[in-house]
């Protein structure tokens, strides 16, 4: 039987790679607080992850050298826009508060998926040892 | 492929747009007393304008760094103000003092410190993840 670290690792690598997009979508809410007509994006993270994972979603084919490659998978994955809470007169749509906490929730799970990896590795670690 | 050091990117371009509105209050707010003979040379406050920066298509357009475009000068009318015994006063007895209301300044001044601490907020955390990332599989 081989080893495969993608059946190792399990979802956890995908979740990362989603946990990592969606900090970059909150980092450039917050970087435009203050931009007018600026509209905050956000991920769906279940339909990303199941994206990322190669489960679910739905993707498109290729069938012509020309077709254009789908970014990020197709339906599912991609950023979306807010609904806004409290819009403002200058076009704005972030809610500093709202992606702070989504900011700092996010960063949580971030560590909580790293945590999960380090756990993967040392299985396979006191596997390969053998002790 | 997405990865956390654009957030460098994208913060530390927030950062500079909020240093830009931070000093132009400051320059506005240092003016606010600068009295002038004429209308015209009146100091005029001074306001940045932001945009976002739009990612080269195929990028996925998850990052959207901001810039400063421009910064505008209030197109208000400067206070005129009754000061005959003032020597730049014209022959009316009048001199024309800047259109910056000192409030309104401060407020900004607020809004741009508390968005760039939030920004700071967010290299910070981001860093943290990143180290940790890099330590992944050692323990």
């Amino acid at each position: 039987m081989s080893l495969s670290f993608d059946k190792a690792l399990g979802v956890h690598a995908d979740a990362l790679r989603v946990r990592s997009q969606r900090l970059e979508l909150l980092a450039s809410n917050m970087a435009n607080a203050d931009t007018p007509n600026y509209k905050a994006r956000d991920i769906d993270f279940r339909a990303a992850l199941s994206q990322a994972s190669g489960q679910g979603g739905v993707g498109l084919a290729r069938t012509h050298a020309t077709h254009l490659p789908v970014q990020g998978g197709g339906v599912g994955g991609e950023p979306l826009y807010r609904v806004p809470n409290q819009p403002s007169l200058d076009g704005n749509t972030v809610d500093p508060q709202l992606e702070q906490a989504a900011f700092s929730e996010n960063a949580v799970q971030y560590q909580a998926s790293l945590d999960f990896l380090n756990a993967r590795f040392r299985g396979l670690r006191t596997a390969l040892k053998g002790e | 492929m997405s990865n956390l050091f654009k957030i460098f990117d994208v913060s530390g371009s927030a950062l500079s747009a909020q240093s830009v509105r931070l000093n132009s209050v400051a320059s506005n707010m240092a003016n606010a007393q600068v009295a002038s003979q004429t209308p015209e040379g009146a100091y005029r406050s001074k306001h940045p304008v932001f945009a976002s920066v739009l990612d080269a298509a195929g990028q996925g357009g998850s990052t959207t760094p901001v810039r400063v475009v421009g910064v505008l000068e209030s197109q208000a009318e400067p206070r005129a103000e009754f000061a005959p015994n003032h020597p730049l006063a014209d022959e009316q007895g009048y001199i024309y003092m800047p259109n910056v209301n000192v409030v309104e300044e401060m407020a900004n001044m607020i809004s741009a410190s508390r968005s760039y601490q939030n920004n700071v907020e967010v290299m910070n955390t981001t860093k943290q993840l990143l180290l940790r990332t890099l330590q992944l599989g050692q323990s």
